[in-house]
C-alpha cells in the first residue's frame, strides 16, 4: 500500500520524534537538552499541522499553535534563562552510562511497539501506526526521569513525556476535545511557572539544583 | 444554581486573597469565603438529597448523592480548618518562621486549592477531571514548600514530581478511554462526558478500557497515596504546615479516590468482570499492611500519621474494591469517619508541636499536665481513629471487616494483624506524649480547639447513631457505585 504524501511526512516526524527522544536520553548537557526539546516540540507541531491539514480536523490547528507557542517558544526561553540565571550549565551526571541506558532505551522501544499493536489496530486514524512511536517517547522520557540527577533535567524529561502523551491522542483519536486540550496546556503552563518558583528556591537553601541534596527524608 | 457558587466563591477567595491578601484580615477573610462556600453546598447537598441527580450547565457538571456527598465534606473540613489555620499560622507568624507575603501565598493557594478539589468533584467531563486534579497538585506544590527549609523544599519536589508522573499516567488513561469512548459515541466534546459514558458503558472496547483502567488506578492511585506508588505522601504531611497536611488528608486523597471510583464504574460496565475491583482490593490491602508496619518505625508524629492516612485509604480502597451495597456504604462512612477524625488530630497534632518546638515524638510529652484540652483532644483523636467504640469509625472498620469476612475470608487476617499492629504502635507512641511527665511551660496562648472537638462530636454522634435521611443517603450513593 503506498502512503500519501502528507502521511509519509508525519510518519518521517515521528522517526524523527523518536530519534529526538534517544538524542535526549545521551545529551550530556543542559542547555543541548533544552534545544533537543524545543526541536521535539517542533516536530510534534508540524506534525500535528500536517494531519489537522490532510484530515481536515480543524481543532487540531489550536493544538499544534499551542504546542508551537508554549513547548517551542515559552518553555526553552525560560529554562535558558533559568540555567543563565542559575548557572548549571555544567555536565549532567547519569546515574547509568550513557551506553546502558540506549541498551534499556531499545529494549523499551521494543515493548511499547508490542504493547501499542492490538490498540493501534482497532484505530480508525490513518496515523495508527505511529501510536507505537508515541508510547516508546512516553517511556523513554520516564527512563531520562528516573536515570538523571539535576531538578531541571528531570521537568525537561516530565515536559518530553507530556509531548509523548499528545502525540499519543493525536494519532489514536485525533486528538483529546478542544476544551481538554485547552485546560492540559493551561496546567502545564501553570505547573512550569511554578516549577520557575520552586528553582529559586531549591537553589536558595542548597546552593544547587542537583537533586543528590534531597535524599535525606527516607524510611530509615 | 448553587454549583455555580460553590465553585466561583473560591477561586473569586483565591484571586481576592492573592490581591489584598497581606492584611491583617486575611485569615478571617479565607474563613468567611470558606464559610460561604459551605453554605452553597449544604443547599446544593439539600437540593440532591430531595431532587435526585442533577445535570447542569449543559452537562458540563454532574451531581449524584456520590459526589454531593463528598462536596458537603469537603467543604466542612475546608471551613473548619480555615478557623484553625487562623490562630495557628498567626503564631507560626510570630515564631518567624513565616512572613506576610507567604502568608499571602498560603491564603490564595488554599482558596484555589478547595476550588480544584471541588471542580474535579462536580466536573462531568473526564478530561476536566484530570485538569482539575492537576491543578489541585500544583495549588499545594508551593503550601508544602511554605517554610522554605531544605526538608520541606525536598518534599515538596517530591510530591510534584511523582504525582506529577502519577498524573501523567493517569492522562494516557484518559486518553485511551475517549479512544474506546469515540467509536460509539462519536468525536467531540460529549465523548469524555462521565453521563454520556455511563450510558453507552456496555459497548465499550473492553481490551482497552482495561489498559485504560490500570492506568487511570496508577495515575490517581498515586494521589490516593496506595502503596507502592505512596512515597511522597508522608513527607509532604509531615514537611508541610499542619493545616495543609489536614486538608491533603483529610479532602485531596478523598478525591483522588473519588476519580478512581468514577473509572471503575465505567471499566466494570465494560468488562463485566471483576477485575477492576480485584486489582483495587490487591492494592488496598497491600496499602493497609505495609502502612501498618511502617508506622510502627516513625518517630515525626506528622509522618506517623501520614501512614496511618495510607493505611485507612488502603481500608477505604479495599471496601470499594470489594463492591457490594454492604461493602461500598461501609467505604463511604469510613471515607467520612477518616476526614474528621484525621483532619482533628492533625489540628490537636499541630499545636502539640508548636508546644514542644518539635515534630519528635520523644520530645513532646506531657501535654495532659500544662494543657489538659489539647491532650485530650489529642488522645480522644487517636482512640477514634484507633477504631474504639463507640466512634463512628468502628462501626465503618466493623462493617469493612465483616463483609470481607464473608466475601474474601483469605483477606480477613492480613486485615485484623494490619489493624492490630497500627493500634498498637499508635496508641503505645501516643500515649506518652499525653500523659508523661513533662517541664516545659504551658503554651502562652489559646489554642484552636473548637473545630477538634467539633470533628470528634461528630464522629462519635455518627458512631451512636446515624440519622435515618443520612443512612438512606449514603445506601443511595453506595448503590451508584454498584451496590
Amino acid at each position: 500500500m503506498s502512503l500519501s504524501y502528507p502521511l509519509q511526512f508525519v510518519n518521517l516526524l515521528a522517526a524523527l520524534l523518536l530519534l529526538i527522544s534517544f538524542a535526549m536520553l545521551s545529551q550530556r548537557r543542559v542547555v543541548g537538552l533544552i534545544t533537543l526539546f524545543a526541536w521535539q516540540g517542533a516536530a510534534l507541531a508540524a506534525s500535528t499541522a500536517i494531519i489537522a491539514w490532510s484530515t481536515g480536523q480543524h481543532h487540531l490547528y489550536y493544538s499544534a499553535a499551542l504546542t508551537l507557542i508554549l513547548k517551542v517558544i515559552a518553555m526553552p526561553w525560560f529554562f535558558y534563562r533559568i540555567v543563565r540565571q542559575l548557572d548549571v550549565n555544567r555536565e549532567v551526571e547519569s546515574m547509568l552510562n550513557i551506553p546502558t541506558t540506549m541498551l534499556i532505551g531499545i529494549v523499551l522501544v521494543i515493548f511499547s511497539f508490542n504493547l501499542a499493536l492490538p490498540i493501534s489496530q482497532m484505530a480508525g486514524t490513518v496515523m495508527r501506526s505511529t501510536l507505537g512511536i508515541a508510547m516508546a517517547c512516553v517511556l523513554l522520557a520516564f527512563l531520562m526521569m528516573i536515570t538523571r540527577r539535576k531538578a531541571i533535567t528531570q521537568v525537561i524529561g516530565f515536559l518530553a513525556m507530556e509531548n509523548g502523551l499528545f502525540f499519543a491522542a493525536t494519532s489514536a483519536t485525533y486528538g483529546m476535545p478542544l476544551v481538554v486540550e485547552l485546560g492540559v496546556a493551561l496546567d502545564v503552563l501553570v505547573g512550569v511557572f511554578v516549577l520557575g518558583i520552586f528553582f529559586f528556591q531549591i537553589r536558595e537553601s542548597f546552593e544547587s539544583l542537583d537533586l543528590k541534596h534531597m535524599e535525606k527524608l527516607r524510611e530509615k | 444554581m448553587e454549583i455555580y457558587w460553590i465553585l466561583g466563591i473560591p477561586l473569586a477567595g483565591g484571586i481576592f486573597l492573592a490581591l489584598w491578601g497581606n492584611r491583617g484580615h486575611a485569615p478571617e477573610i479565607n474563613a468567611l469565603f470558606s464559610l460561604a462556600t459551605l453554605l452553597a453546598a449544604a443547599a446544593l447537598a439539600a437540593r440532591i438529597v430531595a431532587g435526585g441527580p442533577l445535570l447542569v450547565g449543559q452537562g458540563w457538571f454532574f451531581i449524584d448523592s456520590f459526589n454531593v456527598f463528598l462536596v458537603a465534606l469537603t467543604a466542612l473540613v475546608a471551613f473548619t480548618t480555615a478557623l484553625f489555620s487562623r490562630p495557628y499560622m498567626r503564631i507560626e507568624k510570630e515564631h518567624g518562621k513565616l512572613t506576610d507575603a507567604r502568608l499571602r501565598l498560603y491564603h490564595s493557594s488554599y482558596q484555589v486549592f478547595i476550588g480544584m478539589m471541588l471542580l474535579a468533584l462536580t466536573t462531568n467531563n473526564m478530561g476536566i477531571l484530570w485538569v482539575s486534579m492537576e491543578g489541585a497538585t500544583l495549588a499545594t506544590v508551593l503550601l508544602v514548600s511554605l517554610y522554605r527549609t531544605p526538608a520541606s523544599l525536598e518534599a515538596a519536589w517530591k510530591y510534584f514530581i511523582l504525582c506529577g508522573v502519577g498524573i501523567a499516567l493517569a492522562l494516557f488513561g484518559t486518553i485511551l478511554l475517549y479512544f474506546a469512548a469515540e467509536k460509539v459515541l462519536g468525536s467531540g466534546g460529549t465523548a469524555l462526558l462521565w453521563t454520556q459514558l455511563n450510558g453507552v458503558k456496555a459497548q465499550l472496547e473492553p481490551t482497552v478500557l482495561q489498559l485504560a483502567f490500570v492506568f487511570l488506578l496508577v495515575g490517581y492511585g498515586t494521589k490516593v497515596g496506595l502503596v507502592p506508588l505512596h512515597s511522597w505522601l508522608p513527607d509532604a504531611h509531615a514537611e508541610g504546615p499542619t493545616p495543609v497536611s489536614a486538608v491533603l488528608s483529610g479532602l485531596l486523597l478523598n478525591v483522588a479516590l473519588c476519580a478512581v471510583m468514577r473509572s471503575k464504574v465505567l471499566v466494570d460496565g465494560a468488562l463485566g468482570t471483576d477485575m477492576a475491583g480485584n486489582l483495587m482490593m490487591g492494592f488496598g490491602l497491600l496499602s493497609v499492611v505495609v502502612a501498618a508496619f511502617l508506622i510502627k518505625r516513625q518517630t515525626d508524629v506528622k509522618r506517623m500519621f501520614a501512614y496511618s492516612s495510607i493505611e485507612h485509604m488502603g481500608l477505604i480502597t479495599f471496601a470499594f474494591g470489594m463492591g457490594g451495597a454492604v461493602a461500598s456504604f461501609a467505604g463511604l462512612l469510613h471515607m467520612t469517619m477518616h476526614s474528621l477524625t484525621k483532619s482533628a488530630i492533625f489540628f490537636a497534632v499541630g499545636h502539640a508541636t508548636q508546644k514542644a518546638g518539635t515534630q519528635m515524638m520523644d520530645d513532646i510529652r506531657g501535654l495532659i499536665q500544662t494543657n489538659p484540652t489539647l491532650g485530650w483532644g489529642l488522645m480522644l483523636g487517636t482512640i477514634a481513629i484507633l477504631g474504639v467504640p463507640p466512634f463512628g469509625v468502628f462501626a465503618s472498620e466493623f462493617l469493612i471487616i465483616t463483609t470481607a469476612m464473608h466475601a474474601h475470608p483469605w483477606a480477613t487476617p492480613f486485615l485484623l494483624i494490619a489493624l492490630g499492629v497500627a493500634f498498637a504502635s499508635i496508641f503505645g507512641k501516643v500515649q506518652p506524649m499525653v500523659f508523661g511527665e513533662t517541664r516545659l511551660p504551658r503554651l502562652p496562648y489559646q489554642p484552636a480547639l473548637a473545630p477538634v472537638f467539633l470533628h470528634l462530636g461528630l464522629v462519635l454522634m455518627l458512631g451512636l447513631y446515624i440519622p435515618p435521611y443520612l443512612a438512606a443517603w449514603f445506601r443511595q450513593a453506595a448503590h451508584l457505585l454498584g451496590g
